[in-house]
């Protein structure tokens, strides 16, 4: 056999010169990372449910605010009135009558209350008691809508007031101005008490009649005709309608002279009144607070405000926590050490002592909400650099870093473009796990009134559940609205970040579960 | 030897941290404005001498020195603002007493629960029992103390009248009434806790139970109860105890909330009023702040000492 030294060059020739050799192209789609993690996180059904009810309450957050009516809004840091519509039950429209979300409670009376609402049903025409379960030792079990049982008050108007008022019960027909009650002969002293009592309650009746005695001042009486009453309305039975001028009712006092200008003293029905002054008939569905605010808006505000909040503290926290903490585990060793040690003592301090002295020094200089985000901040960051740094002590060592490196690479580009993108998973469900903590300690914050958010204009869902402890036990609605909504944004707030995180790292799902 | 030394060295870290925060808290504390001598009225002579003990109106540097040293012999202070005149210290130490209380108790209860309920989710992993408690166990983990705290109020006191609302302060920390007039707190804390211990268990147990050595146990001829109880359960309590003892270091601690919501007058009471006060208490303020991280930073390192000591194989810190 010859042996050969040397091939000429020009031998050499490619196996399959005449046909072009490919890489054969992929059957299927290729699959990306997100597009990867998306695909599992579709298996999990219970994450995917959180997701939607995590979406109906972040829907809820950005218009339930404006599901109420607006201009009552604005009245709630001005109109003192609106005082007289707190505590009323939640109601939605439609449930009317049913005894389920309609506004009414079921409670125990006893015969003058029963006596007095029976009247208020046929002066007003709306029945506060819903029906009648039952009577022992004269006390009754009934239904009371709370709507229909708002208490008439009094109310001094300027001539001009008054005028207006009285012309838009003749453009409307309803009855807002209801006629002037002589104490002397209601002696209980109550504005819905109009008709001739004793001074429990305990009506008067003629002799084999059922029917109540009106107390309302007539225009005989000493007040005479000063009402300046113009309105064709008229409560049915006035004798005035039958003609009968002199025993007419009075509808108003009339107080100042002449000069000055006339006030009128007006007895009004709460909720015509409502009508007239903004427009709608009462029906707040979660119900309304001590000041009459509407919950429901209340609560969407004040989760808006919550959630916008947090997403804030959960992006910055994670900008300073990723660039913070990808120093540290790229370059690891004595400055890994140092910056360890920081943030170990930052960690230790409880959250409570930062964000109570960051309000003491800031909340007067820059506001309560900034001083609360830095408070936030200050400590926050922790948990996601910590993240990162583990993500790239992993990730440092691995072949493709050190090709990158290899090929000249500058560290810059070494963190952000090769290494960052690979822990990207892990930081994405963090931030988003870190939403409901968030959410969580803002909420005991102002639960607990360390932190004040609570004002006519803006509210938080702690200090609503802390202003209706108090009234727990009577009108538990006050609670059991934000209660249940932030029970649930955690819940399912949770559940989702969870499910984010098996989608992202599959090798980790259950450990905690 | 070995751990000796790891627990000198953590001990050491711990000093300086707390060194270090307290010093900060206690500068931005002292920055702030303190309530003119005036306002105490006939306390202001007491007030006064206690203020100037403790060099009120000299340099802050000296004033942290007299700080320090007055604090090791228990002296940080009269209350300004909720017990005018008191000595902060001495009221810390009657109220320590109610939030261990309420603690102790909620831990006693929680304990065996949790981990009952652990092992049979684990034990039953997949099945119904173990979906009810995981579910359960999620619910309780995500949902604030106060909701469910709001719950028991409502339902255990106003509607079955069963506990008075709030706690009945006459009756002692320890004693039968306070126990039981305590018992709504107690549950609120305890669900948490339970929730807590019963997820971890469950999940350390179900890694064991599928280990190779309790195959092998299996094999030798042991019942799947007894594998599971003399060798899984062995196991498991490996990161499990250290976990205890870290909740009975943090008894101390307490919670603001539950304690605020039920009235417990406890810590964690006195804490949420000196802040809430106008102005704060700032003499509670220090001494409550400084309680609570040396508590936390305590926990910290019972926990990884524990470790180390049930199993030798752990040793945090090593490389």
């Amino acid at each position: 056999m010859e042996e050969i030294k040397t091939i000429d060059k020009e031998k050499f020739r490619f196996v399959n010169d005449s046909e072009r050799l490919h890489d054969k192209k992929l059957d299927t789609k290729p699959i990306g990372y997100f597009r990867d993690a998306f695909n599992r996180f579709k298996k999990n059904k219970g994450s995917i449910v959180a997701a939607i009810i995590v979406m109906i309450m972040i829907l809820f957050a950005i218009v339930g605010p404006f599901c109420f009516n607006a201009q009552y809004q604005k009245d709630y840091a001005v109109e003192k009135d609106m005082m007289r519509y707190q505590y009323l039950l939640p109601k939605i429209s439609f449930m009317e009558g049913t005894g389920i979300w309609d506004g009414s409670s079921r409670k125990k009376i006893n015969l003058a209350t029963k006596y007095r609402y029976e009247a208020m049903a046929i002066e007003t025409g709306y029945a506060p008691i819903q029906k009648i379960y039952g009577e022992e030792y004269g006390t009754y079990d009934v239904r009371i809508n709370s709507y229909a049982s708002i208490d008439c008050f009094q109310k001094t108007l300027t001539e001009a007031q008054y005028r207006e008022l009285m012309a838009w019960q003749d453009e409307n027909q309803i009855q807002v101005i209801m006629p002037y009650v002589n104490n002397d002969l209601a002696k209980m002293n109550n504005m819905n008490v109009w008709y001739v009592c004793d001074q429990k309650g305990m009506p008067t009746f003629e002799s084999g009649s059922k029917e109540f005695i009106p107390a309302y001042y007539t225009y005989a009486s000493a007040v005479g005709r000063r009402d300046g009453y113009t309105s064709t309305m008229r409560l049915a039975n006035d004798p005035y309608l039958k003609g009968d001028v002199d025993n007419g009712w009075s509808y108003a006092q009339r107080t100042g002279t002449a000069e000055t200008g006339y006030n009128y003293v007006v007895r009004v029905n709460s909720y015509n009144y409502f009508i007239y002054r903004w427009g709608f008939e009462p029906c707040f569905a979660f119900g309304s607070n001590n000041m009459g605010y509407d919950i429901f808006s209340r609560l969407a505000s004040g989760a808006r405000f919550s959630m916008l909040f947090a997403l804030a503290v959960s992006v910055i926290n994670l900008v300073i926590g990723a660039i913070y903490g990808a120093i540290e585990g790229y370059y690891g060793g004595a400055l890994d050490l140092a910056m360890e040690r920081i943030s170990d003592i930052l960690s230790a301090i409880p959250s409570m002592v930062v964000t109570v002295l960051f309000n003491l020094h800031l909340s007067a200089k820059v506001g309560v909400v900034p001083s609360l985000l830095y408070a936030f901040i200050l400590t926050g960051w922790i948990g996601m650099a910590a993240r990162t740094r583990m993500q790239f002590y992993r990730f440092k060592n691995q072949e493709y870093v050190m090709a990158a490196r290899t090929l000249g690479a500058r560290d810059r580009r070494v963190i952000w473009k090769h290494i960052f993108p690979n822990s990207l998973g892990t930081l994405i469900t963090g931030s988003v796990l870190v939403i409901p903590s968030v959410i969580f300690s803002e909420t005991s914050l102002t639960y607990l009134g360390i932190i004040n958010l609570d004002s006519p204009t803006m509210s938080s869902v702690g200090a609503m559940l802390s202003a209706g402890q108090g009234m727990m036990s009577q009108f538990p609605h006050l609670i059991f609205f934000p209660a249940l909504f932030i029970g649930l944004l955690m819940v399912s707030f949770n559940l989702f970040g969870n499910g984010l995180r098996d989608a992202f790292n599959p090798s980790l799902r259950g450990v905690e579960d | 030897m070995h751990l000796f030394k790891y627990i000198l060295k953590r001990l050491g870290l711990l000093i300086v941290t707390f060194f270090i925060i307290i010093s900060v808290c206690f500068v931005l504390v002292k920055l702030l404005p303190s309530q003119p001598a005036e306002m105490f009225g006939k306390d202001m002579a007491l007030i006064m001498a206690r203020r100037e003990k403790l060099g009120y109106g000299q340099p802050i540097i000296i004033q942290y020195f007299r700080f320090l040293r007055y604090a090791f012999e228990g002296d940080f202070g009269a209350s300004e603002v909720l017990y005018i005149g008191q000595d902060v210290w001495k009221v810390f130490v009657d109220k320590l007493p109610y939030t261990i209380s309420v603690n102790l108790f909620s831990i006693i209860l929680s304990i065996p629960i949790g981990l009952g309920l652990g092992v049979i989710a684990a034990v039953k992993k997949n099945t119904w029992i173990d979906h009810v408690i995981s579910t359960g166990v999620m619910i309780f983990v995500s949902v604030p103390s106060f909701v469910y705290g709001f719950l028991v109020q409502y339902l255990l006191c106003f509607k079955l009248h069963w506990f008075s609302p709030v706690m009945d302060t006459t009756a002692g920390p320890f004693s039968w009434a306070g126990i039981v007039s305590m018992m709504p707190a107690i549950l609120c804390l305890s669900f948490g806790s339970i929730a807590g211990f019963a997820r971890y268990t469950r999940a350390e147990l179900t890694e064991v139970l599928t280990s190779d050595y309790l195959l092998l146990a299996r094999t030798k001829g042991l019942t799947r109860q007894q594998a599971t109880i003399r060798h899984a359960m062995r196991n498991a309590m490996v990161p499990i105890f250290p976990m205890i003892l870290g909740e009975f270091v943090s008894i101390m601690s307490g919670s603001l909330i539950i304690e605020q919501m039920f009235s417990i007058p406890g810590v964690g009471k006195l804490y949420v009023n000196a802040i809430q006060a106008s102005p704060p208490d700032y003499n509670f303020f220090m001494l409550l702040s400084g309680f609570y991280i040396l508590i936390s930073l305590l926990a910290g390192i019972v926990v990884d000492i524990s470790y180390g000591i049930i199993d030798p194989r752990i040793r945090m810190g090593e490389k």
